[in-house]
């Protein structure tokens, strides 16, 4: 089982993918959800979204300004006013 | 009886107007699906954000709520935010919304509320100063850009918060067409500000953890909700006009063209009265003779 990973921004859903983890530059200090995160809300500063698709890969970074990072139980869903890439 | 001259004139002149239709047709029909392709795309974010709202509002309220979302506990003075397109030729799309909005404007002034417009696009101007020439407060301007998006709704969003800040209205209502399709776009209103407490459909009391805490980040999301919404009414907006303009010049094409085969068929009639009048005064005179 792999976390799901969702982000949205007001123009589009960006992503909607399966991922091993996700590393959020939330708004007092980054932290990685892996599948079976406790439920987070968190803000976010602006910042890199770090996204492992698989243990041990080379992230990929997303750029994002200004949101929301949600946990619940259908995993990461990342509200983002702006994405860069 | 028009003359041949003038029936020609005539005919030349609707078929250019036609052409002017049927142009203006097919630039909507173009412009309609990627205007729905952008609204459908708003979609997720907006309601994820309102799922967001929902599980925290129902959590954040009572004495510690921010303004935004229990207002300033009274509710005399209230703006209509009414969104209309900048451009016409897109039927009665624009009469519609201000119907709505003036609507609303008499029930809460029969109430013995006192009514403000804050007005969004150019086509709700003229109609709306006619019948409230004093309560016309604030205009905001979308027609130098060509396709509104999310920099606008937060030019809006932030005019708004920050005149409810200053006390300058208690409550606002926001009214929009909404695209069903086609041929349906209905005026909606809805309220704005203070954001309307969702109905807490918060079954899982699972305990959420909040960084920094509740009352933070509802106080980062409300302006954010407000934002969004306006952005989903620009969008909404945008698929309307299309639609409506779309369906107006279709008809509009149709119409021209039966008025340019009735007058052609006068045309052709006058055309052999002038004839045969002729052919009659020629025989005539050659019996004469």
């Amino acid at each position: 089982m792999a976390l799901h990973f969702e982000l949205v921004t007001p123009a589009r859903l960006v992503r909607s993918e399966d991922v091993h983890m996700v590393t959020v530059p939330g708004g007092e200090g980054d932290f990685g959800v892996l599948e079976g995160h406790a439920p987070v809300m968190s803000t976010i500063r602006d910042g890199a979204l770090l996204v492992y698709k698989t243990e041990g890969a080379v992230p990929e970074e997303i750029q994002i300004q200004g949101g929301f990072a949600e946990v619940g139980e259908n995993g990461l869903t990342v509200l983002a006013e702006q994405v860069e890439g | 009886m028009a003359s041949l001259k003038e029936l020609k004139g005539r005919i030349n002149s609707v078929k250019s107007t036609q052409k002017i239709t049927k142009a203006k047709q097919m630039v909507a029909a173009a412009k309609l699906r990627r205007a729905q392709a952008a609204a459908e795309a708003g979609r997720p974010y907006a309601l994820r954000l309102g799922k967001v709202m929902a599980s925290l509002a129902g959590k954040v309220s009572g004495e510690g709520a921010p303004k935004l979302l229990a207002g300033n506990g009274s509710g005399e003075r209230h703006l209509l935010v009414v969104v209309n397109t900048d451009k016409g030729l897109c039927g009665g799309l624009n009469s519609n919304v201000v119907k709505e909005a003036k609507a609303r404007a008499r029930e809460l002034i029969a109430a013995g509320k006192k009514v403000e417009f804050y007005l969004v696009g150019r086509k709700g101007r003229a109609p709306i100063r006619r019948d409230f020439p004093q309560s016309i407060g604030h205009q905001f301007d979308t027609s130098e850009v060509r396709t509104p998006g999310f920099v606008e709704a937060e030019a809006i969003a932030g005019e708004l918060i920050d005149l409810f800040a200053q006390g300058k209205f208690d409550i606002a209502h926001l009214i929009y067409p909404v695209f069903k399709s086609a041929l349906v776009q209905d005026p909606v209103t809805q309220q704005l500000i203070p954001v309307p407490a969702p109905e807490v459909a918060d079954t899982s009391a699972a305990a959420v953890e909040y960084e920094p805490d509740e009352e933070e980040i509802l106080a980062e999301l409300l302006p954010r909700f407000i934002k969004t919404q306006l952005f989903t009414a620009l969008l909404e907006r945008e698929a309307s006009e299309q639609g409506a303009s779309m369906t107006a010049m279709d008809n509009a094409t149709r119409n021209a063209g039966e008025l340019i085969d009735k007058l052609t068929i006068q045309y052709n009639r006058s055309r052999q009265a002038a004839i045969t009048t002729e052919l009659i005064e020629i025989i005539a005179g050659a019996e004469a003779l």
